[in-house]
């Protein structure tokens, strides 16, 4: 690890005054939050900050709602969302995907501000030896033609197939949340569908968030059919794994008819994925397998698949199937949550 | 959630008083400590920190190493621009073959010597595989040498290498002299009426042991104290010798605590004359710890194999011809093989039977030891076979594998001293439950669900080495037993102390045992099984030269004081020695010199191995075809059994490896570089605690008064044996699909 300054301001204002702005490639300073992703790359020399702001003190770590908003500070951590019984009963996906992802340490310390905006495990990229667009920009990319299993299918260019690798902003993507910015100009309101950006001729951009600007926080408005919702996420271990393929789904039901449907993909996509097209078929038809399985094929229409990934296509429709027909399943007589944690989160 | 959703409890465990409380009372009806399920004596050392591993050692005024490795597959170095890692604060030097450091290198270990590898990294510029070990830099503190090390620029000529095992450009290397034959393979085949021809693949593995490695060198004068993960002290000490061109005398090698060593700390590592000629250059001791990625490259591995199967059975399934062929992938260098079908051949009855061996010579690694190095690919391989010709044959396949169960060694037609594998089956299929099995295709499906049980033979050859011992008894009946043996995280501190008490009749209390020191008399490399059945039958004789010189009798109620009063003396002290019938009778020399000599499993008048059989059940969720093993039973017979409860954890241990084994582990090697792209734990994967849900390991009586004094067959390895196979079984049992190459991956059960 190359030497850093280090600063940890008391506010808001002050830790986005204080912050040296990143630039591409890592040349500027960086905030730290949880530093799962950031810290680890750093070891690696992948990213190289001269100065990091921790945003330790800054708040932001609660929970709220009110007026039918819920609102999350960027630093509540992974645990602590996972276990709010505001989406354990009412959001079941989002806790979901939440105790689904990394390890119970990781989740203790990483944050959902970091988390939405963890870089890449391609492993090209964190070779730091091989070409890589992300990582050195123009200098090609190594994962084409070369171990791809991992990497993406939906959203990748010629210059990179990077997988978004994260989980919860494949849920969270479900509920038109919005993202709270601050930069020392002021703060700014972002669509979350809108926050990463596909890879195209430009892959070491990953969002559309300024060099200085830092996400405090998410809100979004929690519909009562999103209690029918579920992440099913596939992958190669019961627990500590990233996903091959998942799929976040939150289902509108009137008896067995799709009244509105919302599909998130994870796994398999350049950026936390939403799946338009697979709803709009969805909604109006009845639950069936079938059916399922067709709105698994549109999300997956105009995939491309590499070398060693070409697997994700099938399996991500039969997951979406899965997650689609398991929403539906769902019992939501009796107690408000019946998704449950029950297979333990570690 | 679903009914249908697959769950899994946890199973409840005693607590610990409780637990210590019936092993007592069980100790003490049984009047015998051998055999006990007693705790580990090390446990409360180890469950508090106070068990030093090698990188805990504090020595005075350290400096701190970090390796360089190589980023091209195969080449030479053509230059080194080391000015900016030079500027990084407290670096004092930079080694690599440009400023090389005065040491040498030992034999490789295959050839009789200790070394991982016969070339010694610095001694040129070339690049032989990626991650190559290529340049060492030594600063005040971790970090200044990581930082610099990363400023480091090295400049290359590169050349494609052939780093895989089908790459074009690979030399392949038959090995006649390694075949078995027995009748005329090919008219047996030819003839037989039901027969099945199968290729089958095996991925690289990394050890990947908890226990990170690392190397500490302090010298005081010219003695060196080098502190090193080891499963091996004595023969890293006179392999730095050489290397460093001392005194063996002179070295010691440290390593009371192995955290995890599955082979992989068995051959002396490249870097650790590295560390000890860079402390004795800059006069301070010098700490190294390679890192996790570092690991994957710097260290041995075991190769992926590709093998063919040829096995031919008469209508009622006995078998009548089996070929077994194997290539393995070595390093250009080095021709490392394992060679296990000569211990597949052995079985099963079969008239008429065939291996083949070649090494294929790619721009990689070494490769070395790992957990039952020959018999974990090779088993796979075999196993499967069975399990198709039993599908072929409409049998069952545990029924067929007992018609072919013998009770002589098929190839040299020499007697097994003791074989239980048929109640292996028989314990291990009730345990399971394996009269419920229905043969069908898919026939015991549940819901989204695809249900699968497969079955293999797990089997180790029962090896031994010679071994000495020292064991030292007082008058206030405390006992210390010294060998340069180790416990590598098996449980030896714990059954070697079992074998002091019983045999001088004093409580394990009383016992104190000394490993992993160079200093003590040499003991048994930590490898192929032999070390309970080693050790134990070392201490047997110096316990009965004690007993006969104090006037003991075994397992009598002795009055000790009365004995030492008599004797005149307060303490007494034997040394021994031990020599395997087998073995050359001078062959506790090459303890001494430094050599392995291993002996067992198929010897001239005798064969020995341990049985085992292997039940697995696997599901598959028909949307996300992830494969997950819910219960798997391992039932083993290895003649006595030293610590059921030391013992239980080595089988499940192996059998969660099987695991790994069968669904998770391979290295994923760039053809275009050779680099491993997956070198963390983050993406090489073994089985986590919620993939090894249920699992029960059986101990089948067994007494064998043939393998050794000890009656002891090996148990460190065997656990592992069969479990891909019984898992790849089984997997075709739920979908009809036969994956003969493992790790088996759920994109093998995706249809487009």
């Amino acid at each position: 690890m190359k030497p850093f300054r280090y600063q940890a301001p008391g506010s808001v204002n002050a830790a986005v005054e204080a912050v040296e702005p990143m630039g591409i490639a890592g040349q500027g300073g960086a905030f730290l939050a949880g530093g799962t992703t950031l810290i680890d790359l750093m070891k690696l020399h992948v990213l190289t900050p001269p100065s990091l702001t921790d945003v330790k003190n800054l708040g932001l770590d609660t929970i709220e709602e009110s007026d039918g908003e819920v609102r999350i500070g960027a630093r509540v951590t992974m645990a602590q969302a996972s276990e709010h019984p505001i989406f354990v009963e009412r959001a079941p996906a989002l806790s979901d995907a939440l105790w689904k992802a990394a390890s119970p340490q990781l989740r203790n310390v990483a944050t959902l501000g970091g988390n939405v905006l963890q870089r890449t495990r391609c492993p090209y990229f964190r070779d730091n030896v091989s070409p890589c667009n992300k990582r050195d920009p123009g200098s090609g990319c190594a994962a084409i033609g070369g171990i791809n299993r991992l990497l993406a299918v939906l959203g990748t260019s010629e210059n990179c197939i990077a997988t978004y690798a994260g989980d919860f902003a494949n849920a969270l993507i479900l509920f038109d949340a919005t993202v709270e910015t601050r930069t020392d100009e002021g703060s700014r309101e972002i669509a979350f569908e809108d926050l990463h950006v596909l890879p195209e001729d430009h892959p070491e951009r990953e969002t559309i968030l300024g060099d200085d600007e830092l996400i405090t926080g998410y809100r979004f408005q929690l519909p009562d059919w999103a209690r029918r919702s579920v992440y099913v996420k596939a992958r190669d271990r019961e627990s500590y794994a990233f996903a091959l393929a998942s799929a976040a789904v939150a289902l509108d039901l009137d008896g067995d008819t799709i009244r509105e449907a919302r599909l998130g993909l994870g796994g398999v996509a350049t950026v936390p994925w939403r799946a338009r097209e697979a709803e709009e078929f969805l909604q109006g038809k009845t639950v069936s397998e079938d059916t399922a399985l067709e709105a698994g094929r549109i999300a997956f229409e105009g995939a491309q698949g590499y070398e060693h990934n070409t697997f994700k296509i099938p399996l991500g429709r039969q997951v979406v199937a899965k997650a689609i027909l398991d929403a539906a399943r769902m019992d939501l007589s009796g107690a408000p949550n019946s998704s449950g944690t029950s297979e333990g989160a570690n | 959630m679903a009914d249908d959703t697959m769950t899994f409890e946890a199973t409840p465990t005693m607590d610990i008083e409780t637990q210590d409380k019936v092993e007592s009372a069980e100790r003490a009806a049984e009047n015998n400590n051998v055999g006990a399920a007693i705790s580990r004596v090390d446990g409360p050392l180890k469950v508090t920190g106070q068990a030093r591993y090698a990188a805990d050692f504090a020595v005075p005024n350290p400096l701190y190493a970090h390796l360089v490795i190589s980023t091209i597959g195969k080449g030479r170095i053509t230059g080194i621009d080391d000015q900016a890692a030079r500027q990084v604060k407290g670096v004092r030097e930079i080694y690599s073959h440009a400023n090389k450091l005065d040491e040498g290198s030992a034999k490789f270990f295959a050839a009789g010597g200790q070394a991982q590898q016969s070339w010694e990294p610095f001694a040129e510029p070339d690049v032989r595989f990626y991650g190559e070990t290529i340049g060492l830099v030594v600063a005040e503190t971790i970090l200044g040498a990581r930082e610099a090390a990363a400023e480091l620029v090295f400049q290359y000529e590169s050349e494609d290498p052939a780093a895989v095992i089908d790459a074009s450009g690979v030399e392949r290397q038959e090995m006649p002299d390694k075949a078995v034959t027995k009748g005329d393979f090919d008219s047996a085949f030819e003839a037989a009426p039901v027969k099945i021809d199968s290729d089958y693949e095996t991925a690289p593995n990394v050890h990947n042991a908890m226990e990170l490695f690392a190397t500490t060198a302090h010298w005081v004068g010219d003695k060196l104290t080098v502190y090193v993960p080891s499963q091996w002290v004595k023969g890293f000490q006179i392999g730095l010798a050489e290397e460093l061109g001392i005194d063996e005398a002179n070295i010691e090698v440290v390593c009371p605590f192995v955290g995890g060593g599955f082979g992989g700390k068995g051959s002396l590592f490249t870097w650790v004359s590295l560390i000890a000629a860079a402390s004795r250059d800059l006069g301070r001791p010098v700490k190294l710890y390679v890192t996790r990625e570092q690991g994957f490259t710097t260290a041995s591995f075991r190769a992926e194999t590709r093998q063919s199967v040829r096995l031919a059975a008469a209508e009622d399934g006995t078998f009548q011809a089996l070929e077994h062929t194997g290539d393995e992938l070595t390093s250009r260098a080095d021709n490392y093989f394992v060679n296990g079908q000569d211990a597949t051949v052995r079985m099963y009855q079969a008239d008429a039977i065939r291996t083949g061996l070649t090494t294929v010579h790619a721009d990689r690694q070494t490769p070395g030891f790992m957990r039952a190095p020959a018999e974990t690919p090779y088993f796979f391989g075999l196993e499967s076979a069975v399990d198709e010709i039993a599908r072929e044959l409409s049998m069952d396949p545990v029924e067929l594998r007992i018609k072919n169960d013998t009770m002589i060694d098929p190839v040299d037609g020499v007697p097994y001293t003791s074989r239980s594998l048929k109640e292996c089956f028989r314990q291990g299929g009730e345990s399971f439950g394996w009269s419920n099995y229905t043969p069908e295709i898919g026939s015991m499906n549940e819901g989204e669900w695809m249900i699968g049980w497969g079955v293999a033979t797990a089997t180790y050859p029962t090896q031994m080495s010679p071994c000495t011992v020292r064991i030292h008894l007082d008058v206030s009946g405390e006992a210390r037993l010294q060998v340069a043996s180790h416990d590598v995280g098996t449980g030896a501190y714990t059954v070697l102390t079992q074998a002091v008490a019983d045999e001088l009749g004093i409580p394990v209390e009383k016992v104190r045992v000394e490993l992993g020191d160079s200093r003590l008399p040499p003991g048994t490399i930590a490898g192929g099984s032999i070390s309970t059945a080693s050790n134990v039958s070392a201490i047997m004789i110096a316990c009965e030269r004690i007993r006969q010189r104090l006037g003991l009798e075994r397992g009598a109620d002795n009055d000790l004081a009365a004995a030492f009063e008599n004797f005149g003396q307060a303490g007494i002290e034997e040394y021994a020695e031990w020599n395997p019938s087998a073995a050359k009778k001078n062959a506790t020399k090459t303890l001494y010199n430094g050599q392995v000599m291993i002996v067992g499993g198929p010897e001239e008048d005798y064969t020995a191995f341990a049985f085992g059989a292997i039940f697995s059940e696997v599901r598959i969720n028909r949307f996300t075809h992830e494969i997950r093993v819910p219960r798997m039973t391992g039932a083993f017979a290895a003649g006595r059994i030293m610590n059921a409860k030391t013992a239980k954890s080595q089988y499940l241990g192996g059998m969660v490896w099987g695991i790994g084994h069968a669904l998770h582990e391979t290295a994923e090697v760039d053809p275009r570089t050779g680099a491993y792209m997956n070198d963390n734990i983050s993406e090489y994967l073994v089985p986590v605690n919620a993939d090894v849900p249920n699992m029960d390991a059986i101990i089948v009586p067994e007494v064998d008064d043939k393998v050794n004094p000890a009656g002891v067959k090996g148990i460190g390895e065997i656990g592992i044996v069969g479990v891909a196979a019984s898992i790849a079984n089984a997997v075709h049992h739920a979908t009809g699909t036969r994956l003969r190459r493992i790790p088996i991956r759920l994109e093998d059960l995706v249809q487009a």
